[in-house]
This record gives structure tokens, sequence and C-alpha cells, in this order.
């Protein structure tokens, strides 16, 4: 990886690396999909499979997952404190790196990103198991969560009325920006109205990545991002629908561009769209 | 531990006014796996199992144009 000059190369591994280390008793291969049913059609040997919905997320709440339910999730996953943990998933990583957004909040040391996710390893051809991973259970105890690599729609309704101070990026496809769709083709529809938080810009996150799922080259990223003012200096904000793809782009901009301050800003369009009386903002950016 | 190899890894894109998909469909075992993604943004939209490639993929492109459709009739005027 140290070819594409990512700031924290450290935290993303290519397919060939975790293939090749996927049964070291320090490494916890985890994958995490969007549609929830995937690992059971097939999963890295020796992968554990986390259900997002049911398991990263406070279904009551509409919240992260609490940190007792995480450190038994993380414990009966055979992972403790010390070890390395893989994630990958469907759909360029999407939900992987929502996982990594939630343990680098709850304190994980060792927690990185298969480059190119079940793509990239299905396209290539590598084996897959359709046997239930077992494992022995481990302890494990969560940091207190560290949010401030998360915002929320205080943070987000600072930049109505002053879109300078804080860089907010909208990472959903130019139809969900625009207001013209509610929702990703296809899926559920989980806003009152479409269109985006009046100062964001229009980067979907499908730009970060090349067409086999990998992340593109530190100045490919630069490229898509400086012109619009997104600069490593500015207090960076990514949103989507519902979190998970600015997860994306939260890592994105924190491990490979090396940003300081950059949040994910998970209520995203499901909350803003909803909300009473605030403003947005329909068509392309003026 | 069981493992199995993915083959016949294949991927391409078809128009379904007015979306585009993305089909991806392989081997696994005596199985065809199909899925199709809504190309921009990249979500899942269906995703099928059938004995053979021709039944994976027309299982999961039929049941892709259900819930697009959907999405169609409910296009904003921008």
């Amino acid at each position: 990886m140290a070819q594409n000059n990512y700031a924290h190369p450290e935290v993303l591994v290519d397919t060939k690396w975790a293939d090749q280390h996927k049964e070291d008793s320090s490494i916890r291969i985890v994958e995490v999909d969007v549609d929830t049913k995937a690992y059971e059609d097939g999963h890295i040997p020796g992968a554990v499979g986390w259900n997002w919905q049911t398991q990263l997320s406070d279904n009551v709440r509409r919240d992260l997952v609490p940190k007792t339910d995480l450190e038994k999730l993380l414990g009966d996953s055979g992972i403790d404190n010390n070890t390395t943990i893989l994630l990958y998933g469907d759909n360029n990583n999407w939900f992987a790196a929502w996982a990594f957004w939630q343990l680098k909040i709850y304190g994980h040391r060792d927690v990185r990103l298969i480059d190119g996710g079940r793509k990239k390893w299905l396209a290539e051809g590598r084996e897959l198991s359709i046997d239930v991973t077992n494992v022995p259970k481990k302890t494990y105890r969560a940091s207190a969560p560290d949010f401030s690599i998360r915002a929320y729609l205080q943070d987000v309704m600072k930049t109505v009325g002053d879109g300078k101070s804080i860089a907010l990026v909208d990472v959903r496809s130019v139809d969900e920006y625009t207001g013209k769709i509610l929702s990703p083709p296809g899926l559920p529809e989980t806003c009152q109205r479409g269109g985006h938080v009046p100062a964001a810009v229009s980067v979907p996150w499908g730009k970060n990545v090349n067409d086999d799922g990998t992340f593109k080259t530190v100045d490919e990223l630069k490229s898509l991002y400086e012109p619009l003012g997104i600069k490593p200096e500015k207090e960076v904000v990514a949103y989507c629908r519902i979190g998970e793809r600015s997860s994306l782009t939260w890592f994105v901009f924190k491990y490979l561009l090396g940003y300081s301050n950059v949040k994910n800003y998970d209520g995203s369009w499901t909350e803003w769209g909803n909300l009473v009386n605030v403003p947005i903002s329909r068509g392309e950016r003026e | 531990m069981s493992t199995l190899t993915p083959q016949d890894y294949r991927e391409r894109t078809e128009s379904v006014p007015p979306f585009k998909i993305h089909i991806v469909s392989y081997r696994l075992g005596e199985k065809f796996y199909c899925t199709v993604d809504n190309v921009d943004p990249g979500a899942n939209v269906s995703r099928t199992e059938a004995p053979t490639r021709e039944e994976a993929e027309s299982k999961a492109i039929t049941k892709a144009k259900e819930r697009l459709q959907y999405s169609a009739s409910k296009i904003q005027e921008i």
C-alpha cells in the first residue's frame, strides 16, 4: 500500500495479504455486508459475520451499538483488545467502513480494511467457506466512546447561514443530492423530502474508488477534494442517507489523506430530511 | 473447514430506464449466485442463487426491475 502514499497505510491491507494471513492467531477477519445474508453464501475462511442491523446498531434509540453490546460482540467473535481486526464487506466496504468507524469510537487500536472488499476477493477467485466460523470466546473491554469523530445535528446546523466554517460533503449520488430521488434506486425511502443540506458539496462516495473496488491514490483523491475547498486544515463533515457511505468517505479523509479534524454525520439525510423548519437546497449547487 | 473457489466471475452493466444496473454472477460449488446493484450509488438491489447462471441472473434481474419500478415512479422534477 506504500506506493499510494496514504497518510496511514497501516489501516489498509490488500486481498493477497489478507489471504496470506487469514489463519494468523492474532488476526480476526470480520465480514460486514449491506446485504445481511451475503455472509452465508460464502465468506473468507475463518471470517465471522456481523449483522449491521442487529449487532452494530441500537434500533430503539437509533444510535450506535452500546458499549456493553459491542464488548460482547467482540468477545464472542474471538476478539480481545490486542487482536488485529480485518474488516471487509459488499458494496465496496460500505458497512465494513461503518464498523471501522464505530470500532475507532470505542478505541480499538488495530483495525484495518481489506482494500476492494468482498467484490475484489470474489473477482480474484479466492477461496470461500460456507461453514459458520466457530471461535473461542475472549474478553473485550471497550474504551469510553470518543465522539470527536462523530458529527451531530447541532454540528451540521452550524453550517446554516455559514457555509465556510465546516466543509460539508454529501457523498450520496447526484440524484439524491439534487432531490430527484429520495433514496438509492430500489431501496426504501427514509425521508419526507429530497435535497441536501444547503452548505454541502456533492462528492459521491464512488469517486473514492477504482473499478475493482480499491481506493484511489492520494494524488487522485486530492484532486477530487482540494479544488472544492475541502482541504486538510478545515473541519470536514461527511454525510449520506444513514451514515454508512459517509463512513467510507470519512475513512478516506482521516486515514488515506490524513485530515486531522473529520467527522461522520451518521444522522445524515434520514435525520435532516425529516426535520421540521430547517432549510434544504434542491438541484445543483449554485 | 471445507472451502470452495468462486469460478466464472462475470460482471456487466445494463440499462433499466431510467436507471442502470450492474450484474455480477459467479459459480460456487454447484450453485450460481447473482447480485444486482443500482450502479449509482452502487447499492445492492437483489441477490439470488440457482443451478444455472441464466436462471440466477434472470431471477435477480426480475426482482431488481420490480424494485426499480417503484423508485422510477417516485422521481421528482427538479
